[in-house]
């Protein structure tokens, strides 16, 4: 569904992404692990259009998005949820959900995107008058994944969904994430908390420095011992 | 002309002017608020517009003999024309370097009128007709106030404020966000410029001086006083300064001073401004319900 080949991302004379490849096939949950200043972020921002590498294709669906802009990207159901949530603080929660829906045009898919983003996160429908900036932290994560989801993405980008959010929440959050992948969204993960993804992930990459120094299924590299020394804290 | 005798006889002529003078930095304000308020992007070049309208007007009515309608209109769309000129090279830039590159933008305007022949260079251009009053000031602050409520309710008004919130986050959202800023700052290109015809067709008389970044800073203080996104702040912040200068008169030398005081302040007490944060329509979904609690 997704095939990133040798890319390569610079800011100014620093190179954070070294050609760097990797697929996600259609229905999958892949991980991509790795220190902080691996190049995750820098990966997803590449991926979903707001930057763009020095080097290297992107396909979505068979189609090359390398320099489409990301809200041209948005419309093709590759949908972003950004690192830190950044929900829009000073709006309500239900035009965070609005500006999610941003790309759909007929009232009638608005109303049954947002009856399903309710249906998974009933918080939100208590709290839709509320402003997003008065959210506890995994509330605004829920609401962050919530907004995505409003745009029907066929994939989603996930930035560190765990970042910031107590242990239970974190739990949550990530129960939450299989079940959109049961219901038919591939996804691509982010995550520092290793050990979370990989549970949860068919497949993994792990990310050193700009560069991807092991791949494969997600149980197998849970097991390998330099994974296990170096992200899994033992 | 009947219209005018009639309203003297009800207003004192000062007031009238006082009032007139509200009204047209009102639309001002209210493009501004647009940019600035409603899409989170800093200019410091308002003026620029506000002249590039007046001029235009004024040439056509005074030396093309356009009706008044017709001239305010392309003075609008001139400053419309030129704030997309500009905003699409400049709104790429962010926060304070946006503010700084519109400020050189605004010196350039002023500048060039001091230089050209048809604008009558720093002598200025006198002799433009009194076509302004307060009826036609008003009748277009109710139209414009009515647009800018409509926009910021509409899916156009969602996306300034989402990009205002978070630009990374809107793009993520799928919105274009450079088209939309640049639409945003046509639109208050356009109040500006419609604001700068009345402004001309009232003084009579125009200096590009009176349209140094001093009168950007003003507008700019309007919005901020009454409250940065709040189009009722807009209003209120205008009318509030502009009426202040002239009922401090009496203090003479003093004036400006207690003037100045006042802004201090205020941006004291009310960071946020006179009707920063407040949100009218929650305020009467909370008056509804807490009369139907006690009526139940």
């Amino acid at each position: 569904m997704l095939e990133v080949k040798e890319i390569s991302v610079a800011y100014g004379v620093i190179e954070a992404l070294k050609g760097i490849s990797f697929t996600v096939r259609e229905g999958e949950i892949v991980a991509l692990i790795g220190a902080n200043g691996a190049g995750k972020t820098t990966t997803l921002r590449t991926v979903s259009g707001l930057l763009r590498p020095r080097k290297g294709q992107i396909f979505y669906q068979g189609q090359e998005i390398t320099r489409l802009s990301p809200h041209q990207i948005v419309a093709m159901g590759l949908t972003h949820v950004p690192e830190g949530r950044r929900v829009f603080a000073r709006m309500t929660v239900m035009e965070n959900l609005e500006m999610g829906a941003y790309t759909c045009r007929s009232r009638a898919e608005f109303k049954a995107n947002l009856e399903r983003v309710f249906q998974r996160f009933p918080r939100l429908a208590e709290r839709k008058n509320q402003l997003a900036g008065t959210l506890s932290g995994g509330e605004q994560q829920m609401l962050a994944i919530g907004r995505a989801l409003m745009s029907r993405p066929r994939m989603l980008l996930l930035d560190e969904p765990s970042m910031g959010l107590a242990p239970l929440l974190v739990r949550e959050v990530f129960s939450i994430i299989k079940e959109i992948n049961e219901a038919g969204t591939t996804i691509l993960l982010v995550e520092q908390n290793a050990r979370m993804a990989l549970s949860i992930a068919h497949r993994a990459y792990v990310l050193q420095t700009g560069e991807i120094i092991l791949e494969g299924p997600a149980a197998e590299l849970m097991e390998r011992p330099e994974v296990r020394k170096a992200y899994l804290g033992e | 002309m009947l219209m005018e005798q009639w309203l003297s006889g009800l207003i004192d002529p000062y007031y009238q002017q006082v009032l007139t003078l509200v009204g047209i930095y009102i639309i001002a304000a209210l493009g501004l608020n647009l940019i600035t308020g409603l899409c989170g992007q800093l200019t410091f070049g308002h003026a620029a517009f506000l002249s590039i309208g007046a001029y235009t007007a004024a040439i056509l009515t005074r030396d093309y003999h356009l009706p008044f309608t017709a001239a305010l209109l392309a003075g609008g769309l001139m400053a419309a024309l030129w704030g997309v000129l500009i905003g699409l090279p400049v709104l790429r830039l962010t926060g304070d370097y946006l503010g700084i590159a519109t400020l050189g933008f605004g010196e350039i305007v002023r500048v060039a009128f001091t230089n050209m022949k048809v604008t009558g260079g720093a002598i200025g251009l006198a002799g433009i007709s009194r076509a302004s009053n307060l009826v036609n000031v008003t009748l277009f602050v109710v139209l414009a106030i009515a647009a800018v409520v409509l926009l910021e309710n509409s899916r156009f008004g969602r996306a300034l404020k989402a990009i205002r919130e978070d630009e990374i986050a809107a793009e993520s959202m799928g919105i274009n966000a450079m088209w939309y800023k640049v639409q945003a700052f046509g639109i208050g290109c356009f109040l500006a410029g419609i604001s700068g015809g009345f402004y001309a067709h009232l003084m009579q008389y125009l200096n590009p001086n009176d349209f140094s970044f001093i009168k950007s800073f003003e507008i700019l203080s309007f919005v901020v006083l009454g409250g940065l996104g709040s189009i009722p702040g807009a209003i209120l912040g205008t009318a509030v300064l502009t009426v202040a200068p002239e009922f401090l008169r009496f203090m003479a030398k003093y004036r400006m001073m207690i003037y100045g005081l006042l802004l201090v302040v205020m941006m004291i007490f009310r960071p946020h401004g006179l009707l920063g944060g407040v949100d009218f329509r929650r305020l009467l979904r909370r008056r509804k319900s807490k009369s139907l609690a006690l009526g139940g």
